[in-house]
């Protein structure tokens, strides 16, 4: 790459040259695996050349890696500067306004262009870049304006009402003008994101706070949901009994697996946690006279609200009965909501009043340094099973709640890559940030589940474009991409809770190295 | 003893195979200090560039096997090296000073793309390919339980063996190899030594891809069935196998192949099919209690 402020013609070659490498080795990528595409034939495999796709792929790298070459990588001004500046608090100079007036006045007139030609697949492209750009310049202005604020604590304030008062303001909104809002879609989503939260801030204490990396995270929550599920099917027990044994049962299992690997350290580990989440996995899917294998277990019963069961039939006192409400699915829905955040926030004070305990302490100074822990007299056994356990436990919370939501578990759900999504949002949330790890969790789970139901990309791409097809892909993209761009975490600022901000300097007499 | 002499003869063939995917697993680990994740994808990568190279073949008449299997697998190791290359480059090289989890994560994620492109761009249905290497050797008979060795599994201990061979040569013997073991130990050191760094572990990423699509290449001889998603499992069984063998170090990871493939083999022939990755599993639980660092790695010294 050549440095910029070269002349024009020696960046041209060298972009050019650079950019032909990268289709070279994007050709010798794609040629045979994207290139020949195997069908079943009569008489075993055929082969069928897509040489239209494959000549796609290759210009896309190029054109894409000359234009990077051109505008950003060895320009002198690269074009991305505005856009970074955009989420700064950089002034803009002359030519920062220039590109972006430029920008927006593009996408409006690209806009309103395909609007009336009708090409919805522009105008969703140039609505983005206008809701990127729009957004910006406010979150800018906002900032122009009111620099003292503390954003951080209005954002965690605001986020913590949001979460509250969201589904109950959106249902009384609904039933008072009817306006049709998909409120099923929006509290099951919103379930779901809640879930991953919670299962993230319990990984959190595991890998984030005791530096313990834990790759079978997964497993606990298995454990949580089939205790759940055996003892509603078999001995007829509810939810709120089940809770807290599930969360028992998975702190156990977070005990038994913690004994053996106490000696071992880093990824040593990592990859026996991997297993163990593999093993409990290929039990519950063999051991069928108990977990009924690949068939899973259904009917498992939803929660009541104390004692009030959320049901159409009027055997009995039902939820709506009791309070005279006219019945509605979405009150069982709500309620189902409100459990998941009561069960987050229980997670995420645990956590925050546990960093201020001794054995938070403990996990932090673990973390930090394992030998110099020891030798200060710190118990690592204990250290290590109590941060074992207690992630366990929020896990097994959390795996009780999934099997009441789903009413149905089965070992599908219970795989290696739920384990390494619930790890990468602890990661990219920026390891310990019970923040961070929340934002992650709604870019992640909520940013997956969207392209769900993305009509919008099935305009750009063809009819033929299965986005469900493309969601793990773009996922893993999504995963590498954000690593790369931020490698701390989206919440970078994570400090130890307790920390000498400046070394001492004592006396030589009471020290030999003249420092303590 | 027919059935387990029969029995052992298929453990040391899958053996075979763990310890060559194992072997990338190791290097990367010893040279970077990082779970390269997505090495499992690139043996599933490799297998499939093996496959549709094979088909490919057939297609434009070279139907001389030994010959089509040569251009086979010197495609698929230089393709799949490129791709190893590709990973390294894109996910790994940018975190290389950061902090130890990040790249473990882009790992994940490169092994989430690798498989769910396989998926896009080749369909998720299982492929087939009718056996290339037929016939074998009886060795002998006990009653009418005749033990055989079959050609497909002379192939892969054979194939197995000239690698390590060529592979323990380069590390031991060749410049390249110093350059890879003394960044191992210190790379700071090796860097101010005149050892190009980067080159290196792009190098070791390389050789590792490039035996990983031998590895696939035998597999899909093998089993003559390969999907998308066998690079999941097999990882996961070739990087306990390293693990086995103590992390680092390159005998270890070739005696920890064969260890796991025995286990994985003999439990599923006198006990249950189904719990066969349990029994490697908690072999790797119980010997990492009595080796910490695995069979023939290092003990680790830290100082603090």
């Amino acid at each position: 790459m050549a440095e910029p402020g070269k002349p024009l013609g020696l960046r041209l070659k060298s972009a050019l040259s650079d950019s032909l490498l990268t289709a070279i080795i994007a050709f010798a990528l794609f040629s045979l695996v994207l290139g020949l595409r195997t069908e079943d034939g009569v008489t075993g495999l055929t082969l069928h050349p897509r040489p239209q796709l494959l000549a796609i792929a290759v210009g896309v790298v190029f054109a894409g890696r000359l234009l990077l070459n051109l505008f950003v990588w060895q320009a002198q001004y690269p074009l991305t500067t505005p856009f970074a500046k955009l989420f700064t608090r950089e002034p803009f100079d002359e030519r920062d306004k220039t590109v972006l007036g430029a920008t927006a006045a593009l996408g409006v007139v690209v806009f309103i262009v395909s609007a009336v030609f009708d090409a919805p697949a522009f105008e969703l492209i140039a609505a983005a870049v206008l809701i990127f750009v729009g957004f910006g310049v406010l979150r800018r202005a906002i900032v122009h304006f009111f620099p003292d604020l503390p954003y951080a604590h209005i954002f965690i304030v605001g986020g913590i009402l949001f979460a509250i008062f969201f589904p109950l303001t959106s249902y009384a909104l609904e039933k008072a003008f009817h306006l049709g809002l998909p409120l099923r879609y929006w509290f099951d989503l919103s379930i779901l994101v809640l879930t991953y939260v919670m299962l993230g801030w319990g990984l959190n204490i595991v890998v984030g706070l005791a530096g313990l990396l834990d790759l079978g995270y997964v497993a606990f929550y298995a454990v949580g949901a089939y205790t759940f599920a055996l003892l509603a099917t078999h001995f007829g027990l509810g939810f709120w009994i089940c809770l807290p044994i599930a969360g028992v049962a998975a702190a156990l299992w977070g005990v038994i697996l913690g004994f053996p690997v106490l000696r071992l350290r880093g990824d040593y580990l990592a990859i026996v946690t991997l297993a163990f989440g593999e093993i409990i996995r290929i039990v519950l899917l063999n051991w069928t006279e108990v977990t009924n294998g690949p068939n899973g277990i259904s009917g498992i019963p939803k929660p009541t609200f104390f004692g009030l069961p959320f049901s159409p039939f009027a055997d009995g006192t039902t939820f709506s009965s009791f309070f005279g409400l006219k019945y509605d699915a979405l009150h069982g829905i709500i309620f189902l909501y409100y459990v998941i955040l009561a069960l987050a926030f229980l997670t995420n004070l645990v956590t925050l009043r546990m960093r201020r305990l001794p054995i938070g302490r403990a996990w932090e100074a673990m973390r930090e340094d394992e030998i110099a822990c020891r030798s200060l007299g710190i118990n690592t056994t204990i250290t290590k099973l109590t941060a074992f356990a207690t992630g366990a436990l929020f896990g097994g919370l959390a795996g009780c709640f999934f099997a009441t939501r789903q009413g149905f578990v089965s070992p599908e759900s219970f795989s290696f890559i739920e384990s390494a999504i619930i790890l990468s949002i602890v990661v990219l949330g920026g390891m310990g940030s019970q923040l961070g790890v929340a934002i992650a969790a709604v870019v992640m789970v909520g940013g997956f589940e969207a392209l769900r139901h993305t009509e919008g990309l099935q305009s750009i791409f063809g009819a033929g474009f299965d986005p469900a097809l493309y969601r793990m892909l773009l996922f893993g993209i999504a995963m590498v991409g954000i690593m790369v761009w931020r490698p701390r975490g989206l919440i970078a600022s994570r400090s130890p809770t307790i920390a000498l901000n400046e070394a001492k300097t004592v006396s030589a007499d009471l020290v030999r190295q003249g420092r303590g | 003893m027919a059935y387990f002499l029969q029995q052992l003869v298929n453990g040391l063939a899958l053996g075979s195979i763990y310890g060559l995917i194992a072997i990338g697993y190791t290097m990367v680990y010893g040279i970077v200090g990082m779970i390269n994740f997505a090495h499992g994808d690139i043996f599933m990568v490799g297998a499939f560039i093996a496959l549709i190279a094979f088909l490919a073949l057939m297609a434009v008449g070279v139907t001389m096997i030994p010959l089509a299997l040569l251009i086979v697998l010197i495609l698929a190791m230089v393709l799949t090296a490129v791709w190893g290359w590709t990973v390294e480059r894109i996910a790994y090289r940018p975190l290389r000073d950061s902090f130890r989890l990040a790249p473990l994560i882009t790992a994940i994620g490169m092994s989430i793309v690798l498989q769910n492109f396989i998926q896009v761009a080749q369909g998720a249905r299982v492929k087939p390919l009718q056996p290339v290497v037929t016939g074998g050797y009886e060795l002998f008979s006990e009653g009418d339980f005749a033990v055989i060795v079959s050609n497909i599994q002379i192939l892969i201990v054979v194939t197995t063996l000239v690698l390590m061979t060529v592979f323990w040569l380069i590390i031991n013997r060749t410049a390249l190899g110093r350059a890879q073991r003394a960044c191992e130990q210190d790379r700071l050191m090796a860097s101010l030594s005149g050892v190009n760094v980067d080159r290196t572990i792009s190098i070791t990423f390389v050789i590792g891809a490039a035996l990983a699509a031998v590895a696939g290449l035998l597999y899909l001889l093998y089993y003559g069935v390969i999907d998308f998603f066998i690079g999941f499992i097999v990882g996961i069984k070739a990087f306990t196998a390293a693990v086995f063998g103590g992390i680092g170090s390159i005998p270890g990871a070739m005696l920890g192949g064969l260890v796991i493939g025995l286990i994985e083999t003999f439990w599923s022939a006198y006990f249950t099919i189904e719990y066969k990755d349990v029994a490697a599993f908690s072999m790797l639980a119980i010997v990492l209690i009595f080796f910490p660092t695995g069979l023939l790695g290092r003990p680790e010294t830290e100082k603090v």
